[in-house]
C-alpha cells in the first residue's frame, strides 16, 4: 500500500517522501514514512487535545458570566500549554496497596484507544491515513476499548471511590455502545457502505443524510448524540466521575501524567464521537449546498473541523446546563426508551428505503 | 435457578466508605460514615467533631458584647440573623425597648442575608446535582448583597453590625438606592434560575419523590426551618413568635406537603418571593430614630434565664443564656437548626442511590459550622 497517497496532496509531503524513498531500500521508506505519519498525528491530536480543554474552558467561562483562562498568552492561548507542562513535571504518586502492573497499563489503554481511532478519520479526501472499507465498525470497536482502561484504573486503584466510579463506567458505557450501534447501523442501511470516504461521497449528490433520511435519520441523530455523550462519560452522564458523590470517580489516585491522559482521552472522545456524527449525518468534508466544492484551493478539512467543532460546542452545551442523572435513571432511560426506540427506527429507516422515500 | 437460590450463591457483603471529612458534597467537615450495599445506601452515621470550637464554652467566658461576634462564626452564611438572636436575648434581659428604626434595619438586613444565603444554597444544590453553571448565577446576585453589607457596615460575611441596644452605626446614606436596585434587579433574575433549574426534566427527576421526609417525623425529630415546611410543618418563627419588625409586614408561610426533596427546593425558591416582599414593604419607610439605645459599658443580666428565638435561612435557631448577675453568663446553650435538621437524614436516607443522599443533603441545606459549633 502506498502511504504517501493518503497524505495532504501538498508538493511538501510529495518531496519528504521521494526524498525518503531515494535513500533507502523501499520496505525501510515505507516504514519510516509509516512512524513518521503515526508521529505526526500524534503530536497533531495531543496538541488538539490540548485546545479542546481551553475550548471547553473558554465555553463553560461564557456560560457561566466568566472570562475564563486569559493570562498565559494571547486570549489564554497558551494556558493548556502550561497546564500540560507542570502535569509533565509532577511527580507520580500512589498508593500502597494498589495493583502496580494494572494501575500503569490502564492510562495507556484510555488514551490508545483514543488516538488509534484517528487514524481512520477522513478529514478531507486526500487527507486520511488509513481508509479502510469497515472504517465505521473499527470506530465503534477502538473506541470502546477504553473503558477497559477505566475499568482498570477503578479496579487497581484499590480505593472504593474508584471501584465505584469504575464499576459505573462499565455499566453505562456497555448499555449506551448499544445505541450507538444501532444508531449508526440505520445509517449504515441508507449508506449500505461501511467505507468512511464512500459514506461522505454518496452525501456529494443526494444531500446530508440526515437529509436523505428525513425523519429516521433525525431520529438516529439525537439518539446518537444523547449514547455519544453517555460514551464519552461527560455531562449528564459524568457518573463515572461524579465529582459531588465520587470525589473524582475513577483517577481519583492518579496524579500527573497518568491523569492528564485521562484527561486528555475524554476531549479526544468527543472529537470522535462528533467527527462520526459529521460523517454520518452532516456530510464530512462537504461544504454545504457545494459553495466550495469548484473552489480548487478550498481546503475541504476547513468544513470537516468547523462542523465538529459545532457538534462539540453542543455537546459542552449539554454539560454546562444539565443536571448529572442518577445511576438508575441512565439505565432506564436506555434500556426503556433509547432501545427499543432505537429498534424501531431500525425497522422505519428500512421500510423507508425499501418504499424509497428517501430525498 | 430461581433467585432465591442465585442470592445464596453469590455471597455479597456490605461495605462502609467514609463521605467527609473531605467530601465535594459535604460542604465542610462533616463525615458521614456511610455503610453501602453495591451502591445502596444501608446505614448513614454523621460523624460531628471537626470544626467544634467550643463556642458555648467561649461564650461563658466573655462579655455580651463580646458573644456577639462569636455567633458570626457558628451559621456563617445568616451570620446578622444570628447576631441579632443574642442581642434580642440580651436586650429582653435587659429590658430594653430597641427604637423602631433599628426594628426595620435590622429586619431588612436579615432578609438580605437569607436571600443571600438561599442564593448560595441554589447555587450549590445545582452543583451537587451536576449542573455546575447555577453557581454563577447565584454568586453573581450575592456579591451584590455582600456589596451592600460591606458599604453599611465593612464586612461582607461575618457581620458584627448588631450590638446589644441596637446597630453600632447608622447604615450608609446609599443603603436604600443600593437595596432597591438589588430588588428590582433580583426580580428578573429568580424566573431565569427558575428556567435554568427547576423546570429541568433532569432536575425534577433527581428530586421528586427523593429523601420524602413525612410531617409526623419532621416534627419528632424537631426538623425546622424550609426543610419542616417542605413536608407542610408550619414553623416558622417570624410568623409565630414575631420579633424586630416581622408583626408589621405581610408575608406568607410557604408551605408544601409533599415532604420530599423537590418541596423543600420550592419551598426555599418560593421564599426568596416572600424575602423580596417583605425588603419591598420596608425600604421606603425606615422610620427615623436612634440606633442604638444606651447601654452601660459593662452589660450585666439580672440573675435567671433568658430564651429567644429566631428564623435564620435554615430554621429555628435558639439563644439560651443563664445568667447569675456577672458580667458574663453562666452557661450559653444555642439550639442550632442544621444539628437537629442533621439528625433526620438518617432515617430518611435508608435504601437509597448515593446520587440520593447527595440530593437530599443538598436540600436540607447544610452548614457544618453550624451543626458542629
Amino acid at each position: 500500500m502506498n502511504f504517501t497517497q493518503m497524505i495532504i496532496p501538498l508538493n511538501i509531503t510529495k518531496t519528504i517522501s521521494d526524498w525518503i524513498y531515494s535513500i533507502m531500500p523501499e520496505t525501510a521508506a515505507s516504514y519510516t514514512i509509516m512512524v513518521i505519519i503515526a508521529v505526526a498525528y500524534l503530536a497533531l491530536f495531543a496538541v488538539a487535545g490540548l485546545y479542546l480543554v481551553l475550548l471547553e474552558r473558554k465555553v463553560a467561562a461564557w456560560f457561566q458570566l466568566r472570562i475564563g483562562p486569559n493570562r498565559v498568552g494571547p486570549w489564554g492561548l497558551l494556558q493548556t500549554m502550561a497546564d500540560a507542562l507542570k502535569l509533565v513535571s509532577k511527580e507520580l504518586t500512589s498508593t500502597i496497596k494498589i495493583d502496580k502492573f494494572l494501575y500503569n497499563l490502564a492510562p495507556y489503554f484510555v488514551i490508545v484507544s483514543a488516538l488509534m481511532a484517528m487514524a481512520v478519520f477522513p478529514f478531507s479526501k486526500q487527507f486520511q491515513a488509513f481508509d479502510i472499507n469497515i472504517g465505521v465498525f473499527f470506530l465503534i470497536a477502538i473506541s470502546s476499548i477504553g473503558v477497559i482502561g477505566i475499568l482498570l484504573a477503578g479496579w487497581s486503584s484499590n480505593n472504593k471511590y474508584a471501584l465505584i466510579g469504575a464499576m459505573r463506567s462499565g455499566l453505562q458505557t456497555i448499555s449506551y455502545e448499544l445505541s450507538v450501534g444501532l444508531s449508526i447501523l440505520t445509517m449504515v442501511l441508507l449508506t449500505g457502505t461501511l467505507q468512511l470516504s464512500e459514506i461522505i461521497e454518496a452525501q456529494r449528490t443526494g444531500g446530508w443524510l440526515i437529509l436523505q433520511g428525513h425523519i429516521p435519520s433525525i431520529i438516529a441523530f439525537m439518539i446518537f448524540m444523547i449514547a455519544g455523550t453517555a460514551e464519552t462519560n461527560r455531562a449528564p452522564f459524568d457518573l463515572v466521575e461524579a465529582e459531588s458523590e465520587l470525589g473524582a470517580g475513577f483517577h481519583t489516585e492518579y496524579s500527573g501524567m497518568k491523569f492528564a491522559y485521562f484527561f486528555l482521552a475524554e476531549f479526544i472522545n468527543m472529537f470522535i464521537i462528533s467527527s462520526i456524527a459529521v460523517v454520518l449525518f452532516f456530510g464530512g468534508w462537504l461544504s454545504p449546498f457545494g459553495i466550495t466544492e469548484n473552489i480548487a484551493w478550498f481546503p475541504q478539512v476547513f468544513w470537516f473541523i468547523i462542523k465538529v467543532l459545532g457538534l462539540i460546542f453542543l455537546m459542552m452545551w449539554f454539560r454546562w446546563t444539565f443536571p448529572r442523572l442518577r445511576v438508575d435513571q441512565l439505565l432506564t432511560l436506555e434500556w426503556k426508551y433509547l432501545l427499543p426506540l432505537n429498534l424501531m427506527n431500525i425497522v422505519l429507516m428500512a421500510i423507508v428505503i425499501w418504499l424509497n422515500w428517501t430525498i | 435457578m430461581t433467585d432465591q437460590q442465585a442470592q445464596n450463591k453469590i455471597k455479597t457483603e456490605e461495605y462502609f466508605i467514609n463521605m467527609g471529612p473531605q467530601h465535594p458534597a459535604a460542604h465542610g467537615v462533616l463525615r458521614l460514615i456511610l455503610t453501602i450495599d453495591g451502591e445502596i445506601i444501608k446505614n448513614v452515621e454523621p460523624d460531628l467533631g471537626y470544626i467544634h470550637r467550643s463556642i458555648e464554652k467561649m461564650c461563658e467566658r466573655d462579655s455580651y458584647q463580646q458573644i456577639v461576634h462569636l455567633t458570626d462564626r457558628m451559621d456563617y452564611l445568616s451570620s446578622h440573623i444570628n447576631n441579632e438572636a443574642v442581642c434580642l436575648t440580651v436586650e429582653k434581659g435587659l429590658e430594653i425597648e430597641v427604637s423602631d428604626r433599628v426594628k426595620v434595619i435590622r429586619t431588612i438586613i436579615d432578609e438580605l442575608t437569607r436571600i443571600a444565603s438561599h442564593c448560595l444554597w441554589w447555587g450549590v444544590m445545582g452543583m451537587d446535582l451536576g449542573a455546575l453553571t447555577t453557581y454563577f448565577y447565584a454568586f453573581r446576585d450575592r456579591e451584590m448583597i455582600n456589596d451592600i453589607f460591606e458599604e453599611t457596615c465593612g464586612a461582607r460575611l461575618t457581620m458584627n453590625y448588631n450590638v446589644p441596644g441596637g446597630l453600632m452605626f447608622d447604615i450608609h446614606p446609599n443603603f436604600v438606592k443600593r437595596t432597591k436596585d438589588f430588588i428590582t434587579h433580583f426580580k428578573t433574575k429568580i424566573p431565569e434560575y427558575d428556567r435554568l433549574l427547576t423546570g429541568n426534566v433532569i432536575f425534577q427527576k433527581r428530586t421528586k419523590g427523593v429523601g420524602i421526609l413525612t410531617k409526623e417525623d419532621a416534627i419528632s425529630f424537631g426538623v425546622s426551618g424550609p426543610t419542616a415546611r417542605g413536608s407542610g410543618f408550619s414553623s416558622d418563627v417570624r410568623k409565630h413568635h414575631p420579633y424586630s419588625a416581622y408583626d408589621r409586614v405581610n408575608f406568607k408561610e410557604i408551605l408544601f406537603t409533599e415532604g420530599d426533596t423537590f418541596a423543600r427546593y420550592q419551598v426555599r425558591m418560593m421564599e426568596l418571593w416572600e424575602s423580596v416582599s417583605i425588603i419591598e414593604q420596608l425600604i421606603d419607610n425606615i422610620p427615623e430614630g436612634e440606633t442604638k439605645a444606651a447601654t452601660k459599658a459593662v452589660i450585666k443580666l439580672p440573675k435567671g434565664e433568658f430564651y429567644q428565638r429566631v428564623e435564620t435561612a435554615r430554621g429555628e435557631l435558639g439563644v439560651y443564656i443563664n445568667s447569675t448577675g456577672n458580667k458574663n453568663p453562666y452557661r450559653v446553650k444555642f439550639r442550632s437548626p442544621g444539628f437537629s435538621n442533621l439528625s433526620v437524614l438518617n432515617h430518611i436516607s435508608k435504601d437509597v442511590l448515593i446520587g440520593d443522599l447527595v440530593a437530599t443533603m443538598a436540600s436540607f441545606d447544610f452548614v457544618i459550622p453550624d451543626i458542629d459549633r
